[in-house]
């Protein structure tokens, strides 16, 4: 049975605070309860591709998770909506893109999903999470409980 | 099979056109062609660009984590080193004979990562070429294209790669750089959950994958003079074979057959792979040239990956992938067929291969229960050998006693195939650019050549200290005021 609700986080551990997107997943999974475990199911990657829209089937609701290189400090949430992806590259998709690609395989809109973008403030390789991004990763954890809770 | 239009005769008054990067390839490369004022190609290469050193990186590190490490060197067939890796550790930690349990959780996964790839290559880079044509509207020439023309098609190969991926993820834990496969072993069973999921929709994906065959033995049917004739030439081609002769993509004897078809080596150890090949190192790229060292770098070369695995078997043990590698065989007409644009045809009959025997494996109460792990006397030296998607994978390493990986040599598939897709960059710049105004659709005709072989550039470039380097010092006005170059001997 496909769980209602999704949450994807994406981003390299390797690379300091780009690692926001797979903690945020590891951290609030952790942190559930059994009653709603069964009623999230959690998945992370290195970076969003095609077949992530294949993953957004038979859901209610969607929250994805990334850091953000210049967005508002602790985090931001915002609501997704789908574009057709103008990159260069098909390895990395935006949300957005994922949202699109849903579209037009299925012929309908992909479920409701939001953006949750954790500010970083250092991703170089090798790096751990800076302290800074780790106290934006604790206020987004909170947010991410409330989010759960509310769906 | 010469080595004509790899240097020009002389380079004075010579054009260069550089096609860089190449695009919808694993890694980064540039082609480079010589033209003169007439637009005549005098000279055609393919260069690896990116340099990545793994094989130094290997060295010092304890050889229990070399399975998961070297899984770094691709983000697309990252199991087939994970895999390869335990492999040649199997043989460090001294087993001969793996658990039925773990041969079967690995050869699930592998045909899993099989599953994936393949599908990645041909819906995702290439389908765009063969549906729309080569030279089509360069803005839709992508996936996305084919998902707004041709959304079924696209649909299902999607479906496929998410398949294999899934498959992946529930025998290696994660669907990239998972660590399911350890010297030994394996460290879990499937889980009765996951074999569920995947029970609900293997037999989908067998049906899936056949009509994928199906589209690319139309699109051979529909214009027989392009898929026969575009990046043509003869080539040997090298696989694993099972010992009974039987199509195997985790493990086997090497096999060689010329460019006629003939086997001409068989039966040769994994673990003698050096006494096989040899490979050369040229001063324009990263990427070294592997050759039988008995016939020599002149005629030794040779293909490997889905052309040559479809042919050099004497049959596929499933049923819809062994009809179908029969009618690939009757297309030839008795010869061998060495069209590059094959490679699609074959890679499809190996996805429905890796379809069926996924479904069939994921019947058997192995995988959910029984050891996972054997032993034996611990040795110092280790080789794996894999067919890995794109062809022949060789992971070799010496380790000390003190557990610390000594030594590693890596031949990855695309390594194989480079004097091919070399070839393969010159039979199309000799047909269709010669003498001709260069426009993009035409100098695609060289990435499909490329990507027909579905080269992964990155992992292709891994050695360390042996390769060649070159600088050249240029005046303000172009003139080289002074050269230098290191030229490794081969190995």
């Amino acid at each position: 049975v496909t769980a209602p609700l999704l949450v994807f986080g994406w981003g390299n551990p390797s690379r300091g605070d780009d690692a926001l997107g797979p903690l945020f997943v590891a951290r609030l999974r952790d942190a559930l309860g059994p009653e709603d475990a069964a009623r999230v199911e959690f998945l992370e990657d290195f970076q969003l591709q095609i077949e992530h829209a294949l993953d957004l089937v038979g859901r209610e609701q969607v929250l994805f998770v990334d850091a953000s290189i210049d967005g508002p400090r602790p985090f931001e949430a915002s609501t997704l909506e789908a574009a057709a992806d103008t990159g260069f590259s098909t390895h990395a998709l935006a949300p957005q893109a994922v949202l699109h690609v849903f579209r037009t395989l299925h012929g309908r809109s992909a479920p409701p999903c939001t953006l949750l973008a954790i500010r970083g403030e250092s991703f170089g390789l090798g790096e751990p999470l800076g302290a800074e991004a780790g106290r934006h990763l604790e206020q987004a954890l909170a947010w991410g409980r409330r989010w759960i809770e509310t769906h | 099979m010469s080595f004509a239009l790899e240097t020009a005769a002389q380079l004075q008054g010579l054009r260069r056109v550089a096609i860089d990067p190449i695009t919808r390839v694993e890694g980064h490369g540039k082609v480079t062609l010589l033209l003169d004022a007439e637009h005549r190609v005098q000279q055609a290469r393919l260069h690896i660009v990116e340099f990545r050193g793994f094989e130094k990186f290997i060295e010092g590190r304890p050889y229990w984590e070399v399975p998961v490490m070297v899984q770094r060197l691709c983000g697309i067939c990252p199991v087939s080193h994970h895999l390869a890796a335990s492999k040649a550790m199997d043989r460090v930690v001294g087993v001969r004979q793996m658990t039925p349990s773990a041969v079967k959780l690995r050869r699930l996964m592998h045909y899993g990562q099989m599953l994936q790839s393949h599908a990645l290559h041909f819906f995702h880079l290439s389908s765009a070429d063969l549906l729309f044509g080569f030279d089509s509207e360069v803005s839709r020439r992508n996936i996305f294209g084919v998902i707004d023309a041709y959304p079924e098609i696209a649909k299902q190969g999607v479906a496929l790669r998410k398949f294999g991926q899934e498959v992946i993820r529930a025998t290696a834990g994660k669907r990239v750089h998972g660590t399911g496969s350890v010297p030994g072993g394996m460290n879990k069973h499937l889980s009765p959950a996951d074999r569920e999921l995947l029970q609900r929709d293997a037999a989908q994906m067998t049906l899936w994958a056949h009509g994928a065959v199906g589209i690319a033995k139309r699109l051979h049917a529909s214009n027989p003079t392009l898929y026969d004739g575009f990046g043509a030439f003869r080539s040997n081609m090298l696989s694993l074979v099972r010992a009974d002769g039987a199509m195997d993509l985790y493990d086997g004897s090497i096999r060689v057959r010329d460019a006629a078809g003939a086997v001409i080596v068989d039966g040769v150890a994994d673990q003698d792979y050096l006494e096989l090949i040899e490979e050369e190192v040229k001063p324009w790229t990263y990427m070294k040239f592997p050759y039988l060292k008995r016939l020599g770098a002149e005629a030794g070369w040779y293909r490997v990956g889905p052309l040559a695995r479809v042919q050099n078997c004497d049959f596929i043990p499933s049923p819809l992938a062994e009809a179908e590698r029969s009618e690939f065989i009757d297309w030839g007409q008795g010869e061998p067929v060495h069209a590059s644009l094959a490679y699609h045809w074959a890679r499809m009959i190996e996805m429905l291969h890796a379809a069926e025997v996924i479904a069939t494996l994921l019947d058997d109460p192995d995988l959910l229960d029984g050891d996972l792990m054997a032993g034996g006397m611990r040795r110092s030296e280790g080789i794996g050998v894999i067919e890995a998607p794109r062809g022949t994978l060789i992971h070799h390493y010496r380790v000390a006693d003190n557990d610390l990986v000594t030594m590693c040599n890596l031949i990855v598939s695309t390594t194989h195939n480079n004097q091919a897709m070399n070839e393969a960059v010159r039979s199309v710049a000799r047909e269709y650019l010669d003498g001709k105004e260069l426009t993009e659709g035409l100098l695609n005709h060289i990435e499909v050549a490329i990507r027909a072989y579905d080269p992964c550039l990155s992992c292709a470039t891994h050695a360390l200290g042996q390769m060649p380097l070159e600088v050249t010092l240029l005046g303000a006005d172009g003139s080289v005021l002074d050269h230098m170059q290191r030229s490794p001997a081969s190995r």
